[in-house]
């Protein structure tokens, strides 16, 4: 992968490695947007506007004294559609000055299960899809979503307070870590699995398979980056997800799913929640039809109690800190992938 | 184009005509070379006129390279290699290689009737299988531009430089699909030379990969006779040499590229045998030695050529054989319900009728179903030797047409023994219902793919290639990789 100093090329498509370069300097792990470096004075009232109206955020709203804008109410993503909370709550998203920006729905434990049911009904068709296909498919998300790439850098500058140059960055990158997983869905078994010689006459071969639903606690920051980081890798494979997104950065979640519900992603193969991580990871990490769980998002002081709630279940239980700017490897992909063995004697 | 058989022998019933329809393709009349980014005229100043098969009629005047048009390709090729697409991170050429892949899907339609009118072959081939698979070829290896860490040659493998890749007339834009996608995956540049009597894909694809914009010079394509192959395999700036054709060229290739340190792969030619055992399901097996033999009119290098059939199942699968084949249909290319179309030239024509006549001389016995032929064009029936020994050409020799060899055997040692007596070794099909007896059959036939209970599948993450004098080298899946890294 690319990084700092790679070569430049006379391309048409500006290379996002350079970005992802220069982002690794000013975002860093752990650290939240408030505490960030990069952090812009508060949101420009253009993106602010621009995320409330749903705009793409690439104009001014210059004379919106003579039109009205219409805003965006921001949902919960379960089996394709769009409910609000079935608790009826909602939290105030805020931008870094603290002004609203918009009332995300606050999930409950309720929808956390019903999430839960819509993954699993996916999984069959999901992990049932040829390799191919489910390539092509992600691969069309990527399209979208280089097409809404305004929208995420105008809700991120508006929603987490990073420089508008620094958002744009960090979607670039999220897009072309979209792109890197839509190519491994059938290249995985090729890199994880194995014809085994045995000493014996038997046909031994080891296929990797997705695990099945994965529940997956985002990480805070960066909004889109974070989610996508660890999202992508969890349904290339062929498992079913059940997010939680940023507590404090929800809204490029909720257009995610907007990209997911528009690109022949099959319903409930991805259900996006947003609310308060310490309510529902609970929940997810109890719940029996879950069977792995990426702690990646919770606060460290949880990870142990989720951890071991995850163990009624055997649920296979994955925290990696990752550095969101570096390319990242296949690890996200193989925690969530069971390995098949299938013997087979040889002989006439 | 009205021209629509009426090969239904046995059936008291006609199919209506259904072309599809060939206004959707623009053929110009004439075509330049494609180097470095752009098309104009040759050097060398000649064309040549690539013709329909199926009516005889010329499609399009096109360049003839000469020596100095491929030493522009080269130069071009180089100076990509150089200053844009051997420098450029992996994953800005997986966006490219993403975009060609779009790019073919979005146009699928016209690159299918173009391959129909330039190649001869059916149109429910080149619709449903020839150009979907170019396209999910170009998918698979943009997947491991950013990717080729993982791909088992160490943590950054390195590309070879400037590839120079001559590819055959019996599936055009799949083979340049081949070639090119594994290519540019890796980081190297190409010089690409389609075969004689089929550039038109090529050239398309390089309107397409013009479209995409990749970097000039990236992608150059050359149409050209033998000699200008020959003049690519011999250019000094050339790094990679990958030929897919007969053996009999591939062994010239070979030889010319010895000692000069070119990295080479070939696909050659193939004899391959498709063992029935008595326990197939023989409804299926009857289909598979069909597909196995006529896809494509038999112009297919992994055909399977010659039938070995369990004797007590021999008289069986061959009556159900004949009243399978008496009900396929020859003519049109570009109708939808042709089975069997073209026969892609007059010179390979005389080919297959020069080894049918041996065939025949030889003391085998020849089998054609009632076959009118189109009075225009080239076309030759689906035919069946039955009664073939070992011996004969016809069981020895790539005809490389719709002529299947029938032998017959009666133990697994003896199908292997008779499956595994050819210089060849490009693919091998068996056909029972024991798993175990499949894979004992699988360690012993000496071929690059075998396939059971099915035959002539493709996929681009499967690796194809050959044994002994079909060629070494594997094209697909991880393996293929390989033929262009230096690893």
């Amino acid at each position: 992968m690319a990084g700092p100093g790679s070569a430049r090329t006379s391309m048409p498509d500006r290379p996002a490695a350079d970005r992802a370069g220069k982002a690794a300097k000013t975002a860093k792990p752990g650290k939240t947007p408030a505490s960030s470096k990069t952090r812009a004075r508060g949101a420009r009232p253009a993106d602010r506007a621009a995320v409330r109206a749903n705009a793409r955020g690439d104009g001014p709203v210059g004379g919106a004294a003579t039109r009205v804008d219409v805003r965006k109410t921001y949902k919960l993503f379960i089996g394709g559609a769009f409910p609000r909370s079935e608790s009826g709550r909602s939290y105030p998203a805020a931008g870094p000055d603290g002004a609203v920006l918009a009332h995300v729905a606050l999930a409950s434990r309720k929808d956390v299960r019903e999430a839960v049911v819509a993954a699993r009904k996916a999984v069959a068709g999901w992990a049932g899809a040829t390799a191919y296909n489910r390539g092509q498919v992600l691969y069309r998300v990527a399209e979208l979503l280089q097409g809404r790439a305004a929208q995420f850098a105008a809700e991120s500058v508006a929603n987490e307070g990073v420089s508008r140059a620094e958002a744009e960055r960090q979607v670039a990158e999220a897009i072309d870590r979209w792109v890197w997983y839509a190519g491994w869905p059938d290249k995985i078994a090729q890199v994880a699995g194995a014809a085994n010689p045995v000493a014996g006459p038997y046909f031994n071969f080891s296929v990797p398979e997705p695990t099945g639903v994965v529940a997956l606690i985002a990480p805070a920051a960066p909004g889109l980056l974070g989610l996508v980081s660890v999202l992508a890798p969890v349904i290339a494979t062929g498992n079913t997800a059940v997010v939680v997104a940023s507590e404090s950065a929800p809204l490029p979640a909720v257009t995610l799913a907007e990209v997911l519900a528009t690109s022949d992603v099959p319903p409930g193969v991805v259900n996006i929640l947003t609310g308060r991580a310490a309510e529902l990871a609970p929940v997810l990490a109890a719940h029996m039809d879950v069977n792995a769980i990426d702690l990646t998002g919770a606060a460290a002081a949880d990870r142990a109690e989720l951890a071991r709630l995850a163990a009624g279940n055997v649920k296979r239980v994955f925290t990696a800190d990752d550095d969101w700017v570096a390319p990242p490897g296949p690890a996200r992909m193989l925690a969530f992938l069971e390995i098949k063995t299938v013997w087979h004697p040889i002989g006439v | 184009m009205a021209s629509v058989s009426t090969t239904t022998a046995g059936a008291d019933w006609e199919y209506a005509p259904a072309p599809e329809s060939r206004e959707i393709v623009t053929i110009r009349p004439e075509y330049g070379l494609f180097t470095g980014g752009e098309f104009a005229a040759p050097l060398s100043g000649k064309h040549f006129t690539t013709l329909n098969p199926a009516s005889e009629e010329p499609l399009a005047s096109v360049a003839e390279a000469g020596e100095a048009d491929v030493d522009r390709a080269v130069a071009s090729a180089r100076k990509a290699y150089d200053q844009a697409w051997g420098r450029m991170p992996g994953r800005e050429r997986a966006k490219y290689l993403y975009r060609i892949a779009r790019a073919i899907q979005e146009r699928a339609r016209e690159f299918a009737v173009l391959e129909s009118l330039d190649n001869g072959k059916p149109i429910k081939e080149s619709r449903d299988v020839d150009i979907p698979l170019a396209a999910a070829h170009f998918f698979y290896h943009a997947g491991w531009a950013d990717k080729l860490g993982y791909a088992g040659f160490g943590p950054d493998p390195r590309p070879l430089g400037v590839a120079g890749q001559v590819i055959p007339w019996n599936f055009p834009l799949l083979m340049a699909a081949w070639k090119l996608a594994p290519a540019l995956a890796t980081g190297n540049t190409c010089v690409l030379k389609p075969a004689e009597t089929t550039p038109l894909t090529a050239l398309l694809l390089a309107e397409v990969i013009q479209e995409a914009e990749l970097p000039p010079g990236t992608v150059n394509i050359i149409t050209g006779d033998g000699s200008a192959g020959a003049g690519l395999v011999g250019h000094p700036g050339v790094n990679k040499i990958a030929f897919t054709g007969s053996t009999e060229v591939g062994k010239e290739i070979q030889a010319a590229v010895a000692g000069t340190g070119k990295k080479l792969t070939l696909e050659l030619g193939g004899k391959a045998a498709n063992v029935v055992f008595d326990d197939a399901p023989l409804d299926q097996a009857v289909e598979g030695i069909v597909n196995g033999i006529f896809f494509n009119q038999g112009h297919v290098c992994c055909a399977g050529s010659r039938l070995l059939l369990a004797e007590p199942i021999a008289d069986a699968v061959l009556d159900r054989l004949k009243q399978r084949l008496a009900t396929l249909r020859l003519g049109d290319p570009l109708d939808k319900n042709t089975d069997i179309g073209a026969i892609n030239s007059r010179q390979q024509l005389d080919k297959i009728e020069g080894l049918v006549a041996a065939g025949e001389a030889e003391g085998a016995q020849r089998w054609s179903p009632p076959c009118p032929l189109p009075a225009r064009g080239y076309w030759f029936p689906p035919t069946v030797f039955s009664g073939v020994s070992q011996s004969h050409r016809i069981a020895r020799e790539e005809i490389f047409g719709p002529v299947l060899s029938v032998l017959t055997f009666r133990t697994p040692e003896e199908a292997v023994a008779k499956a595994n007596n050819t210089p060849y070794g490009l693919s091998a099909g068996v056909w029972t219902e024991k798993g175990s007896r499949i894979l004992w059959m699988a360690q012993r036939l000496r071929a690059g793919v075998v396939w059971a209970n099915t035959y002539n599948r493709f996929d681009p993450a499967s690796p194809f290639g050959g044994y002994q004098e079909s060629g070494f080298g594997r094209e697909g899946g991880r393996a293929g990789l390989g033929a262009y890294l230096d690893a």
